[in-house]
């Protein structure tokens, strides 16, 4: 009995423990980052923004939660039942298992995987299911017009957020994303190197997590608001979790291959006294600040504009800065071998 | 290791029961989802076996992008589904048969692999991931063969184009750099309306 506790429950309960050390607070954070955009749109639009409940309006997430909690969970009667109820799990679920690899320090990550980029591409290229099985199941005109305009946007807009991954992965010449923050160690964040994709990166995850200005997919001007239109309480609280988790995540993945990760911009003594994943959360909500800064400040992209942007702006773009990168890095040797 | 056997079992029962599931679904768009779930077992099947760049790059081609597509035209076809059920026993022999000659190949394909000598077959240096094996051997050794491939592709791309596009006169288009080339001087005349008077 004491073998298989150490051999096989200690090490998954260890597992569990560390899963749940990234969850719980990953949740605070979506809850918070709620509060923090209301806040920063009010400052911007010189309101007070929330200021009700709690001190400051503190507690107006916790009461938004409570709020979706106890309200009932309309399904509608045409709906395809088992794929409507799925679609927001899906969403959700994709949110939370990209910080599987998400690197918080020297050896501070739950899964070193080799394949690291890749299976974050992955599954942000998973993210339009939850979408356009939401759209489709709710047998409504709004959601699947909705679920249609976001799956053309996020497909096109991967594409460019594959090809300025690329640049990054030769001039890192690997995809493990701790590999990819140790060789900004060495040569420089590639926010440098990379600027134009760096900028390029910011536009393109506005798009894949379809955030102003391109929240075509749930422009409620003309679309009510798109795919999640027929969905109510805890259904609804999972897209709404699901949406900014993904923008939590997006702008990790951002700190990550642009901004060194857990690494302090200069390695002189006060800036390394502070812990590498307190620095990776300072940049996470540097990006975020970005996300919110651009909803309250763009007005939003016509669709026909949107594809034009994504198709022949930022994949031409990328993909010369790809063959460019490759040749600077072929041409001075400094490829790994 | 035995963890390992049971959850590699657990994949590939999904994976056929969810194969099954697509061809046997009423709703086509079950079925589409249904070749989804199967794409992903397959692709938990290869992190088994040790080839997680394969895995990812399933989920990334297939998952990702291919069955979106597929997804998106088979919510998009007005499709009556009491109609689509009567020929499935018409097509049944049909179906069987390209069933069998495929299970016939591929016992064949088996049967030679079990019987051949092993040759040298993949020898991969210690400590080299297979995302680094695989691209040595595609940019060295299968260069040729691989740039063949992606030339197959580009053809494959202008003929898709080529067919789809066609050139509409008269359709009024956005031209972002004429507009952004635009003047007020040009483009705006002040005119003073003397009242009971038009333009």
């Amino acid at each position: 009995m004491a073998e298989l506790f150490a051999s096989t429950i200690w090490p998954v309960l260890l597992l569990v423990l560390r899963i749940l050390g990234i969850v719980v607070p990953l949740l605070l954070a979506v809850a918070y980052l709620t509060y923090a955009e209301r806040k920063i749109i009010a400052a911007m639009q010189l309101r007070q923004g929330p200021m009700v409940v709690g001190p400051y309006g503190l507690l107006q997430p916790l009461a938004d939660g409570l709020k979706l909690f106890v309200k009932e969970t309309v399904i509608p009667t045409g709906a395809n039942k088992v794929v409507f109820i799925l679609a927001p799990m899906i969403t959700f679920i994709l949110a939370l298992v990209g910080w599987a690899v998400i690197p918080f320090g020297e050896g501070l990550v739950l899964a070193d995987i080799n394949v690291g980029v890749l299976y974050l591409f992955a599954v942000s290229s998973l993210g339009v299911y939850g979408i356009i099985m939401a759209g489709w199941a709710s047998n409504s005109r709004y959601a699947f017009l909705g679920a249609l305009r976001s799956s053309a946007q996020m497909v096109s807009y991967e594409i460019a957020i594959g090809f300025i991954i690329i640049s990054v992965l030769i001039s890192a010449g690997s995809l493990n994303l701790s590999e990819i923050v140790r060789a900004q160690q060495e040569q420089g964040w590639y926010v440098f190197w990379h600027f134009p994709m760096f900028v390029l990166f910011l536009v393109a995850i506005l798009a894949e997590t379809n955030r102003h200005p391109f929240d075509l997919p749930e422009d409620e001007a003309s679309l009510v608001t798109g795919y999640n239109v027929e969905y109510s309480s805890m259904t609804f609280a999972l897209f709404f979790l699901g949406e900014y988790a993904n923008m939590i995540l997006m702008s990790a993945i951002t700190s990550v291959l642009f901004l060194g990760g857990w690494l302090p911009p200069l390695a002189i003594w006060p800036l390394t006294a502070i812990p590498g994943p307190l620095w990776l959360i300072l940049k996470i909500c540097l990006v975020l600040f970005v996300f919110v800064w651009a909803r309250a400040t763009l007005p939003r992209y016509r669709y026909d504009q949107l594809m034009r942007l994504g198709w022949k702006v930022l994949l031409p773009l990328s993909l010369a800065w790809v063959v460019l990168t490759a040749g600077v890095v072929v041409a001075f040797r400094t490829a790994p071998a | 290791m035995t963890a390992e056997l049971f959850v590699w079992w657990m994949l590939a029962l999904v994976a056929i029961a969810s194969a099954v599931m697509v061809v046997s679904a009423k709703n086509p768009v079950h079925s589409v989802l249904f070749l989804i779930l199967c794409f992903f077992n397959t692709a938990g099947m290869f992190v088994l076996a040790g080839a997680e760049f394969l895995a990812m790059i399933l989920v990334v081609v297939y998952v990702g992008a291919v069955a979106v597509l597929f997804l998106f035209v088979v919510m998009m076809l007005d499709i009556n589904f009491v109609r689509l059920r009567e020929g499935f026993l018409n097509y049944l022999p049909v179906g069987a048969l390209v069933g069998l000659v495929l299970l016939a190949e591929l016992v064949l394909v088996g049967a030679t692999w079990a019987l051949k000598e092993p040759g040298p077959g993949v020898a991969v240096a210690e400590g080299i991931d297979n995302t680094r094996a695989l691209g040595r051997l595609l940019y060295t050794e299968h260069f040729v063969v691989f740039q063949i491939a992606g030339l197959i592709l580009l053809v494959a791309i202008v003929g898709a184009i080529a067919l789809t596009l066609r050139q509409r006169v008269g359709v009024k288009r956005q031209d972002v750099a004429r507009q952004v080339h635009r003047r007020p001087e040009e483009t705006v005349t002040l005119v003073r309306v003397e009242t009971g008077k038009g333009v």
